[in-house]
């Protein structure tokens, strides 16, 4: 080929062109996916809420298992019962709030408006969950995750999840055993809304204590922990004055 | 192999040992730290490093002469993001639960420096298949220090291997614990990594005494 790839023209006219082919071959696959793309999260976040009120398909210890995406649509309705948007301490339904983005409403409250939080009320066994959806920030970016109470403010099951944080190190605030160890423990101390704590040094590694709201940290992990630690604090301050009107104890 | 010619061969194999990307070339260094504390993320970032180094390699080779030189580094980064992006984008849609694993992977990829350092030192100067080869050679080569890496950090500092416990339980004291065994939790964090990548250059450098550098 005899074009002279050193002059100006050619260098602006290959970067134009590159620009312009790899820009619509982009944008043309992230629109034709878009669908398909978009019912995976919600069948996720319907399998994130339903783990949360314990309906998955955990088998003894070790992996998280939750209910397969052909089913979760149904499972999702056969279980929760009512989703609600709190304004404050009144709840009101809204079809389909579990779609909301939390982290929109979390901006919206930043800017001093009133927001629209999402809550979910399920139903097993005869037994309420109250499941609430939180929102916060690891290490490196995002994290997330469903936390469901009963009526004592008893922790029931979480499920976190995250955007970017290391594997095996902040990662692992996804499997079982750091999950399972919020359950039972309660958000209260005294009558103050507490939170739980993932706390290094605990002398109760074993987890048998749960009125410390205390949970044993992961080794190497610490400001992913701290941020799960202050995500469930800031949710519940968000959603105490509605959690006030169903408490029982 | 008598699929390929002895140089073809040696375009694989060298990478693998006496050439090799993170214990030789020094590239790499930077994931191989981050991504190590366990087995399972150093697999999937070697099969997700031998993909994008494989195909990526071949692109630019099919593009090395009409690529203005000026602007080659940022040529080579956009063909990396786009197949790093096709490639996510793929994965979200059609299997969903394996793009949440690879998710964390997509910036440590695109900025791995074995990739653009194939792209400059090989494929710029050589044919598409050649390219090819050399791409999977180091990717390999990259793989296998990342998987024993992996290995021994997981082994010694979790006692599990792929999330399996391998050592007994470390908090019923069952197993190899029972005797009085700890984990290392130094393992865990990544300068753990730079002390195995270390031992594993100096094992390498004392049996073949060529590969060490003229002080």
């Amino acid at each position: 080929m005899a074009v002279n790839t050193d002059k100006n023209t050619y260098t602006v006219t290959f970067a134009t062109l590159m620009v312009i082919i790899v820009g619509s071959l982009l944008a043309f696959l992230a629109s034709g996916l878009r669908p398909r793309i978009d019912e995976n999260e919600r069948f996720e976040k319907q399998q994130n809420i339903l783990y949360a009120m314990g309906v998955n398909q955990n088998e003894g210890e070790g992996s998280v298992s939750f209910i397969p995406t052909n089913i979760v649509e149904e499972e999702f309705s056969k279980y929760i019962k009512q989703q609600l948007v709190v304004v404050g301490s009144e709840a009101k339904e809204k079809e389909e709030s579990y779609l909301i983005d939390m982290k929109k409403q979390l901006n919206i409250i930043k800017n001093g408006d009133e927001a629209e939080l999402p809550l979910f009320i399920g139903e097993k066994d005869g037994k309420k969950y109250y499941i609430i959806p939180m929102y916060g920030k690891g290490l490196w970016d995002a994290i997330w995750g469903f936390i469901s109470l009963d009526e004592n403010m008893v922790v029931q099951g979480v499920v976190f999840d995250h955007k970017g944080e290391t594997p095996g190190l902040g990662a692992n605030i996804k499997l079982r055993y750091f999950m399972d160890d919020f359950v039972g423990e309660s958000v209260l101390d005294g009558n103050r809304y507490a939170g739980i704590a993932v706390v290094k040094g605990n002398n109760d590694p074993l987890n048998n204590d749960k009125e410390d709201n205390e949970v044993d940290a992961l080794a190497g992990a610490t400001i992913t922990g701290n941020g799960v630690t202050a995500m469930i604090k800031e949710t519940l301050k968000l959603y105490k004055p509605y959690l006030e009107t169903i408490r029982t104890k | 192999m008598a699929l390929l010619s002895k140089k073809d061969a040696n375009l694989i194999l060298d990478p693998l040992a006496d050439n090799n990307p993170i214990t030789i070339q020094v590239l790499g260094i930077c994931s191989a730290l981050a991504i190590t504390a366990e087995l399972k993320a150093s697999v999937v970032m070697a099969i997700s490093v031998l993909f994008v180094l494989g195909v990526g390699n071949v692109v630019i080779s099919l593009l090395r002469n009409i690529i203005p030189s000026k602007i080659r580094i940022i040529v080579q980064l956009i063909v990396v993001a786009t197949l790093v992006i096709v490639v996510d984008q793929v994965l979200k849609a059609f299997a969903y639960e394996l793009s949440k694993t690879l998710a964390v992977f997509v910036g440590l990829i695109i900025t791995n420096c074995i990739i653009m350092g194939r792209f400059e030192a090989f494929a710029l100067g050589n044919g598409p298949w050649k390219s090819f080869l050399d791409g999977i050679g180091n990717a390999l080569g990259y793989g296998v220090i990342l998987i024993i890496v992996g290995f021994f950090r997981e082994l010694l500092g979790s006692g599990t291997l792929f999330g399996i416990p391998v050592l007994g339980d470390p908090i019923a004291k069952t197993g190899l614990y029972a005797t009085g065994y700890e984990n290392n939790g130094f393992m865990i964090i990544p300068p753990a990594a730079l002390i195995v990548v270390g031992i594993i250059i100096w094992v390498q450098r004392s049996r073949n005494k060529a590969l060490i550098e003229e002080a």
